[in-house]
């Protein structure tokens, strides 16, 4: 994914580059030893290119040291990385990777304070009048987070300016938290009082720093302390919400592992040790897919959400012509057997991918976090998972209750031998139950490869949370799977900031063992004359 | 001389028993003196490395039978064996550690060395006495007798059976391993507890000592079935027969199932504790993977293979994967997993009463003994 964004950047450079012909010829120019020159040249080339990316880039890796031209060819470089007298640089106009050279082999593109100043004031006021909101934003965030008394100018010209409500709101923080820290003693009060509105962690440090400074007066400090609280119940509320977020995530991810389980056990009452291999086998599509086409790593997850559906389905309705259908009505049997194909399906995994982990890419629509307010953000992959696991759930009732499939298996499930009797092809039935069930698992496996890595563990990992779900919800309803995958997800969220992951697990499976002597059978128990055994 | 007509009088009828217990005996007893007294340039000479895979073995037919005890014989398929093993393993471990004393890298006389690495300064209290080895032999049967009795405790007074029972007990052995995986449990973490010296005072590298570890391993076992075969010919054995084959209608008679299905859990968690003790010696280290789950129902397989509900089927299963894996894993390691699941794919569809059913059904229909019994 990386790479591909680099691939436009560059794209987009070519472009500028023949729009903005001297841009190299400037930038020639800073090779001159005269800092009083190169102030010169920094300031025209702010000028003159503001919008291309190069610019910012050049002037960042200016300011850090970084920015080398090699002796030689004269050709501008950035140092990537240093071994000893050894460095790793990177081609500044062409983007490529060059031979590691000595240090001798270069130059460097000398900066001194007044010059790395006056670079940070012109990056900082380029950026934030940029046309680009992305970078007006982060600029302004920036600004935020390193606030300097200087900046009071820049800012306040800045929100003459400024229409997005976004960056707006950044900015004045920026500058109640300076009138805070340096106006006249009303100003000061007054921003005090303003800044319990704002939640970042400057604004907290800010108001920390009034109230421990000796000088600040009686009614600042009651002021600040005042609105320091307001912020740490507002944020500890956010932390709250964050936590239910990161629970219906874990929860999802639990039901989307589940579901499948869930038709399979308590539809056919077969229990698949080989429900976390579908899983894998799902993920691995998926990993598959983008390797074959890595042009389309963008829509691969789509892709491979039907693809994984139906390869997981097939090889379960191969499993089930083949081993289970000679095992039901004998549960643990089925349980032995399961187990017996989930190694051997391991075992092929790594066989034909390696036992090594692979990684799969996150598309770019995936990755990245929705920031709500400066206390909370939330990460767009598990927010898509919430959304894909709520599709799915929908899906399965939808073709359980309103397709005729589905009023087949229901029929098959609630007595064989009538619906049999009525003409329905039970063995058909089961076929599809146990496809549609380990399919399931294949999309699950899906979403899975998007937050952790793809290994021939990856199905263990899931198997015994997943039966937890099951039995806890109750077997064989749809709804008890969805309660219980939340319920658990949410449970372990909460726990484990407490008592640490692992202890939230074995917490969590205590609490099972002990719900079970309440509830035998689960949440929702199965009714009826077949429920018994 | 007196407990002699006991012993024959609990086999009685049990040709199977005789036959695996006595080709056993002829083995480690062979085993041992071709150990001991022959020269090693002998073409039978037995090396060191067989003694102790034959005592490994001899402890994982202890922990089948126990495991045959519950699932052949009273319908509890336990998918949480391996923690009872664990647990008497890790007893033993202890005593063993503290055996050590200030041998160890950090040479310190109180603590064992991961401990030092961990910066602990005082022993847990849940330490003291293991340097004792009488209250260790008491430790490794009742600490997982405790844990089989709170746990089936639990698990049978709400009726909790068949599969969802099968499913908690793998969440329990999830659970410790998971625990036990922590380097703050006090039980060395994921290396678990390892670099042993020697045991009673007998240096534990020494030939003479191992053979007495095999044939300790291999009495045993011997005891253990006895045990069992005991039970089983018992009246209570009966209503554990009962219980397996319906248990509602046992419970209508006025039998209180859960009291029947306590017992043997207990007995069974017990005898694993042994094996699980006479494990750790002969192979050296004790460490969380045994709580793996994998671990646990790779056992049921053990049993399944050598035939349930006969006990020498679980002795003769433990012996046949474990000589196969060991092989396999040396040989073609790749294949191991291919072939360990093709057996449990090929004896639940093909072999529903194991190698023992399979052998006795070849060999004549009038040795209708108590395989018959043995359903689903």
């Amino acid at each position: 994914m990386k790479y591909n964004l680099l691939k436009i950047v560059f794209l987009n450079l070519f472009f500028f580059t023949s729009l903005f012909a001297n841009f190299e010829q400037d930038v020639e120019e800073l090779k001159t030893n005269s800092l009083k020159a190169k102030q010169e040249v920094v300031e025209q080339l702010v000028q003159k290119y503001s919008e291309d990316e190069r610019t910012n880039l050049l002037l960042t890796k200016m300011k850090d040291g970084d920015l080398y031209y090699k002796k030689d060819s004269g050709e501008f470089v950035i140092l990537e990385k240093k071994e000893g007298s050894t460095y790793f640089t990177k081609s500044f106009f062409d983007n490529k990777e060059l031979k590691p050279q000595n240090r001798r082999d270069f130059k460097k593109v000398k900066t001194n304070n007044k010059l790395r100043s006056i670079i940070k004031s012109n990056l900082a006021q380029m950026n934030l009048f940029s046309k680009d909101v992305k970078k007006r934003l982060l600029s302004a965030k920036n600004i935020l987070k390193n606030l300097d008394k200087e900046d009071k100018e820049l800012i306040s010209k800045a929100l003459t300016k400024e229409k997005n409500s976004d960056v707006k709101e950044i900015l004045e923080e920026a500058n109640t938290i300076l009138i805070a820290k340096y106006g006249t003693a009303k100003e000061q009060l007054d921003a005090v009082k303003k800044l319990g509105d704002h939640l970042s962690n400057q604004t907290i440090i800010t108001l920390k720093e009034i109230i421990n400074n000796k000088n600040s007066s009686k009614e600042l400090v009651k002021s600040a302390n005042s609105s320091l609280n307001s912020i740490q119940t507002i944020r500890s509320y956010y932390s709250v919400v964050e936590k239910a977020f990161f629970g219906l995530s874990l929860g999802s991810v639990l039901l989307l592992a589940a579901i499948g389980l869930a038709i399979t056990f308590g539809v056919m009452k077969v229990i698949n040790m080989a429900h976390g291999e579908m899983m894998m086998i799902g993920a691995y599509t998926t990993y598959t897919l983008q390797q074959v086409m890595p042009s389309l790593i963008e829509y691969s997850i789509l892709i491979a959400i039907p693809v994984a559906f139906i390869v997981s389905g097939l090889v379960g309705i191969i499993i089930e012509r083949l081993v289970i259908r000679h095992l039901y009505g004998r549960p643990l049997e089925t349980l032995l057997a399961t187990f017996g194909i989930s190694l051997i399906l391991q075992q092929l995994v790594r066989t034909i991918y390696s036992p090594l982990n692979q990684e799969v890419k996150t598309p770019s629509w995936m990755s990245g976090t929705w920031e709500i307010n400066s206390a909370l953000s939330l990460t767009y992959n598990r927010l898509y998972i919430i959304v894909f696991a709520i599709l799915v759930f929908i899906g399965i009732l939808l073709v359980l209750n309103k397709t005729s499939l589905g009023l087949k298996v229901r029929a098959v499930t609630q007595n064989r031998q009538m619906a049999q009797a009525m003409g329905i092809k039970t063995s058909f039935i089961d076929a599809m139950t146990f496809g549609i069930g380990s399919g399931i698992a294949g999309i699950a496996g899906v979403a899975l490869s998007q937050l952790t890595n793809v290994g021939p563990n990856l199905g263990q990992a899931y198997i015994v949370d997943s039966f937890m779900v099951v039995v806890f919800g109750g077997v064989g309803n749809l709804w008890g799977t969805l309660i219980g995958a939340i319920t658990l997800g949410e449970i372990n969220k909460f726990i484990e900031p407490v008592a640490g992951a692992v202890l939230a697990k074995v917490l969590i499976l205590v609490f099972i063992i002990l719900f079970i002597q309440k509830r035998p059978r689960g949440l929702f128990p199965q009714k009826g004359r077949d429920a018994q055994d | 001389m007196k407990r002699k007509p006991i012993i024959l009088q609990i086999l009685q009828n049990d040709k199977g028993g005789k036959i695996v217990l006595g080709v056993l005996a002829v083995v480690v007893l062979y085993t041992a003196f071709a150990n001991l007294v022959l020269p090693q340039d002998s073409l039978f000479y037995i090396s060191t490395y067989t003694v102790t895979l034959l005592g490994k073995y001899l402890a994982f037919a202890l922990l089948a039978l126990a495991l045959d005890l519950v699932w052949g014989y009273i319908g509890i398929l336990s998918l949480g064996h391996g923690a009872f093993f664990a647990l008497g393993g890790y007893a033993m471990g202890m005593y063993l550690m503290r055996q050590i004393g200030d041998r160890g890298v950090y040479g310190n006389p109180d603590l064992p060395d991961f401990m030092v690495f961990m910066n602990l300064k005082e022993l847990p209290w849940f330490w003291y006495g293991f340097d004792n080895p009488i209250f260790t032999l008491i430790m490794i049967m009742l600490i997982p007798g405790i844990l089989a009795f709170v746990f089936g405790y639990l698990a049978f007074r709400s009726r909790v059976t068949g599969v969802y029972l099968s499913i908690i007990t793998q969440a329990m052995t999830y659970a410790l391993m998971l625990a036990f995986f922590r380097n703050d449990m006090g039980f060395g973490g994921n290396n678990g507890l390892t670099d042993f010296k020697d045991i009673l005072g007998f240096d534990l590298s020494a030939d003479s000592t191992r053979i007495a570890l095999l044939i300790i391993s291999f009495l045993a076992l011997f005891a253990g079935y006895l045990i069992a075969r005991f039970i089983m010919n018992s009246r209570l054995g009966r209503v554990c027969i009962a219980i397996r084959d319906a248990e509602s209608r046992t419970r209508f008679i006025g039998y209180k199932v859960e009291q029947y299905k306590l017992f043997i859990f207990i007995v069974s968690a017990a005898m694993a504790g042994v094996a699980g003790a006479l494990y750790v010696p002969q192979v050296g280290i004790i460490n969380p993977n045994v709580f793996s789950p994998l671990f646990s129902i790779e056992l049921v397989i053990w049993v399944a293979i050598g035939g349930r509900g006969t006990l020498y089927g679980a002795i003769v299963g433990a012996f046949i994967v474990n000589y196969a894996s060991t092989y396999f894993t040396s040989a073609l390691p790749e294949v191991w997993l291919y072939a360990l699941g093709g057996l449990f794919v090929v004896v639940t569809l093909f072999l529903p009463k194991g190698v023992v059913g399979l052998l006795s059904k070849l060999n004549l229909k009038k040795d209708k003994g108590e395989l018959q019994n043995v359903t689903a």
